[in-house]
C-alpha cells in the first residue's frame, strides 16, 4: 500500500515568551488513516492543533500538507535571543510563511474545537451552511442581488445532505445552544465537514461524553471517514476510544513527542506508561 | 406560510405605506411637526440600520458614523449647489474651486461613495482593533474629520466652518422614504445572503468563523465599508432636510442618538432599528414639547419645574425605563414580519383555545 502523505509536521517547536509548549514536534499523517495525539493535561496538544490550523505561527519549524510547505518560521526578533529549542539555524534564511487560519481552512484542513465554538444565535442549519461560505463563487454584489441563486440552492441541498448524514434533521431548525452536549460536538464536526475537508482535525471530540456516547462517537468518526475519504487526527484522553479507532498514536508530555506506534506498541511502551497511563493501569 | 405569500404580504404593506404618507401628505397642513418626524426619523431610520449592520450583525462596536454622514453630507453639497449660487456660497472663498453641480441622485451615491472610500482606508488600521478600542480609534477618525473639514485651509472645497447652502433640497415626504427605504432594502438583502450569515457568524465566535474559512479582514472591512457607505448616503438625505450643513453639526453626540436608537430598537433587528428611530425624533422633538410650557396649569395648580428644557429630563428618564425593562430593545434581535405576526396570533389563539378547554373540564 502506497503511503500517501497528507500531513508533515517538522521540527515544529512552539515558544511562549520563556515556556516551550511544544518542542521539536515531528509527526506524520497519511491518507486515509486516523491517527491520534495522546498526552497529559498541558502537554502542548492544543498548542499542536493550533500550529497546524494557523492560529499561532510556530517559533520554529515547518509544517507540510500533502507535499507543500503551509507554514514556516524560525526564530525572529525577541524571540532570536529567548529561543531555547533545538535546530535554531535549520530555517533561517527561509522566508516565514504564517497563513491564516481561514487559508488552512480553505486548503482543505478542517478542525473542531476543545470547547464547542458552534455559532450560539444561529439554528443547526444555519451552522452548517455557514461554513459553505468558503466554497463560493459569488461576490458581495451577485450575493445581494441573489444572481447567485444557483450556487444559494446548491450550499442549502448541501448543507441538507450533510444533516441528513450526521442525523440532525430533526433538529434542523432548533437553535445549536440548545441541543444537547453530545449533538453539539456532532453538529460542530458536520460543520467542519461542511468546508469539505480532506484532513480533519479534532481536538478532544469525545470530551466530557459518557461511555455510551463515546462509543457513538467512536462509530461516527470511523463511518464519516469512510464515507467522505477523510484522514483524521485527533487529540483524546478517552483511552478506549483512541485504543479501538486510531491507526498510530503520538504520545506528548511536556511540548516533547516520547512514543509513536500502534495502539499495542503505546500500550506496552514504558515511558508511555510512566508519563501518562501509570496511574490508569490496574495491572 | 409560502414565499411567494409571504413576498406578497410585504408588497402590499409597503405599498399600504406609502398611501398612507401620500394621504397624510394632502391632508395634513404641511407645517405640522408630523412631517418634520416622519422625515428625520426616515433619515435616521437608515443610518441606525447602516450602524446596525457593523454594531448588531457583525459585531464590530464602531462610533464613527457622524463622521461618514458628515462626509456624504458635504460630498453632496458640495457636488449640487448650482454654479451660479457658488459665489454667494463661497462668499470668503472667491466662490470655491468646484464649479459645477451634478443631478442629486449621482450626488447622494458619490456622498456614500466618499464615505465609503474613506471607510476603507480607515479600516485598514483601525479594524484591527476590538471592542472597545475600535469604538475609541472610530470616535477619533469622525473627530478629526469634523475638525478638517473646519480647517480653513480647505475652504474653498468646504466653505471652512461657514454654512454651506443653496442645494437642492426635498419638499415631500416621500422623497426620504423612498430613498431609505429603497437602502435598507439593500441592506436586508445582504444580510439574508451568504455575506450575511459569514457577519453573524463573525459576531458570535470570530475564532470559529475564521475556522470555518471566513476571512475576518476581508468580511469586517466589507461590513464596515458598506455600513459607511450608506451611512454617507443618510448624511446626504440629512442635507436635503436641513437646507443647510456645517461641519459643527457632526459631533459625536449625534453618532450617540443613533447609538441609542439602535439599542431602544434591539442589536441585530432592522425593523427595531427603523421602529427606535421614529420614537426617538417623535419623543424627542414633538410628543413631548407640551413639557417645555412653563405655563401648564392643573386646575389651579401651577406646575413650576416645567420649564424649557424639562422635556430632555423626560425623555431621559424614558429611555432608562426602556433600558432597564426591554434589555434588549423593543425588538431584542427580532424581526417584525408577516410570518411572526401570525406566529405570535396562533399562539394567542391556541392559549386561549386551552385555556376555554381546561376550564370546561
Amino acid at each position: 500500500m502506497s503511503k500517501e502523505n497528507v500531513l508533515k509536521v517538522e521540527n515544529v517547536t512552539m515558544q511562549f515568551g520563556g515556556v516551550i509548549a511544544v518542542d521539536n514536534l515531528n509527526l506524520e499523517v497519511n491518507k486515509g488513516e486516523i491517527i491520534s495525539l495522546i498526552g497529559p493535561n498541558g502537554a502542548g496538544k492544543t498548542t499542536a492543533f493550533n500550529v497546524i490550523t494557523g492560529v499561532y505561527a510556530p517559533t520554529n519549524g515547518a509544517v507540510y500538507y500533502k507535499g507543500n510547505k503551509i507554514i514556516q518560521n524560525h526564530p525572529q526578533g525577541k524571540m532570536k535571543k529567548l529561543y531555547r529549542g533545538e535546530n535554531p539555524v535549520t530555517y533561517t534564511g527561509h522566508r516565514a510563511l504564517a497563513p491564516t487560519p481561514d487559508k488552512i481552512t480553505a486548503m482543505g484542513i478542517a478542525r473542531t474545537f476543545q470547547n464547542i465554538r458552534l455559532f450560539k444565535s444561529q439554528t443547526v442549519f444555519e451552522n452548517i451552511l455557514i461554513a459553505k461560505h468558503l466554497r463560493r463563487t459569488s461576490n458581495v454584489f451577485t450575493a445581494t442581488f441573489r444572481l447567485n441563486a444557483r450556487e444559494e440552492a446548491r450550499m442549502r441541498q448541501e448543507a441538507e445532505e450533510l444533516l441528513e448524514i450526521v442525523g440532525l434533521t430533526d433538529v434542523r431548525d432548533e437553535l445549536a445552544t440548545a441541543l444537547p452536549y453530545g449533538k453539539q460536538r456532532h453538529l460542530e464536526i458536520a460543520r467542519a465537514l461542511a468546508t469539505q475537508p480532506e484532513l480533519l482535525l479534532l481536538d478532544e471530540p469525545a470530551a466530557g461524553m459518557n461511555p455510551q456516547e463515546t462509543l457513538e462517537l467512536t462509530q461516527f468518526i470511523g463511518r464519516i471517514r469512510d464515507e467522505f475519504g477523510l484522514t483524521i487526527f485527533m487529540i483524546e484522553h478517552h483511552m478506549d476510544l483512541v485504543m479501538e479507532i486510531s491507526d498510530r498514536i503520538y504520545v506528548l508530555d511536556f511540548g516533547k513527542s516520547i512514543a509513536e506506534g500502534n495502539p499495542e506498541e503505546i500500550r506496552s511502551n514504558p515511558r508511555v506508561i510512566e508519563a501518562y497511563l501509570g496511574g490508569a493501569q490496574d495491572e | 406560510m409560502k414565499k411567494q405569500t409571504t413576498i406578497i404580504w410585504n408588497v402590499c404593506l409597503i405599498a399600504a405605506l406609502f398611501l398612507l404618507l401620500f394621504i397624510l401628505e394632502q391632508t395634513v397642513p404641511s407645517g405640522s411637526m408630523l412631517f418634520m418626524v416622519l422625515k428625520k426619523g426616515a433619515i435616521y431610520a437608515l443610518v441606525a440600520v447602516s450602524m446596525n449592520l457593523l454594531n448588531g450583525f457583525t459585531g464590530l462596536f464602531s462610533l464613527g458614523q457622524a463622521g461618514f454622514m458628515l462626509l456624504g453630507a458635504y460630498t453632496y453639497a458640495i457636488l449640487t449647489i448650482p454654479p451660479e449660487s457658488r459665489a454667494s456660497v463661497y462668499q470668503y472663498f472667491d466662490g470655491g474651486i468646484v464649479q459645477f453641480a451634478i443631478p442629486v441622485p449621482l450626488a447622494l451615491i458619490a456622498g456614500g461613495i466618499v464615505a465609503a472610500v474613506f471607510a476603507f482606508l480607515i479600516g485598514l488600521p483601525v479594524l484591527r482593533l476590538k471592542s472597545d478600542y475600535l469604538a475609541i480609534a472610530t470616535l477619533g477618525f469622525a473627530e478629526i474629520i469634523r475638525a478638517v473639514f473646519q480647517w480653513d485651509k480647505l475652504g474653498p472645497l468646504t466653505n471652512g466652518s461657514n454654512l454651506l447652502r443653496n442645494f437642492p433640497t426635498f419638499q415631500s415626504v416621500l422623497y426620504p422614504f423612498v430613498v431609505a427605504g429603497i437602502c435598507i432594502g439593500l441592506i436586508v438583502l445582504l444580510i439574508n445572503s451568504t455575506y450575511g450569515r459569514a457577519f453573524k457568524a463573525i459576531r458570535d465566535d470570530e475564532i470559529a468563523a475564521e475556522a470555518m474559512g471566513i476571512n475576518l479582514a476581508h468580511h469586517k472591512q466589507l461590513a464596515f465599508v458598506i455600513s459607511s457607505f450608506f451611512a454617507g448616503i443618510s448624511g446626504g438625505l440629512l442635507a436635503m432636510y436641513q437646507t443647510t450643513i456645517q461641519a459643527s453639526m457632526f459631533k459625536s453626540a449625534m453618532t450617540y442618538e443613533i447609538l441609542l436608537i439602535v439599542v431602544i430598537g434591539g442589536i441585530g433587528s432592522i425593523t427595531g432599528s427603523c421602529l427606535g428611530s421614529f420614537l426617538f425624533i417623535a419623543c424627542s422633538e414633538w410628543w413631548l414639547r407640551f413639557l417645555d410650557n412653563s405655563n401648564l396649569y392643573i386646575g389651579d395648580f401651577h406646575l413650576t419645574f416645567m420649564r424649557p428644557g424639562f422635556r430632555k429630563v423626560v425623555f431621559s428618564l424614558i429611555i432608562m425605563a426602556i433600558v432597564l425593562f426591554y434589555r434588549k430593545g423593543l425588538m431584542g434581535d427580532r424581526e417584525f414580519s408577516v410570518e411572526a405576526v401570525r406566529k405570535f396570533l396562533r399562539k394567542r389563539f391556541k392559549k386561549g383555545q386551552t385555556a376555554e378547554g381546561g376550564a370546561s373540564k
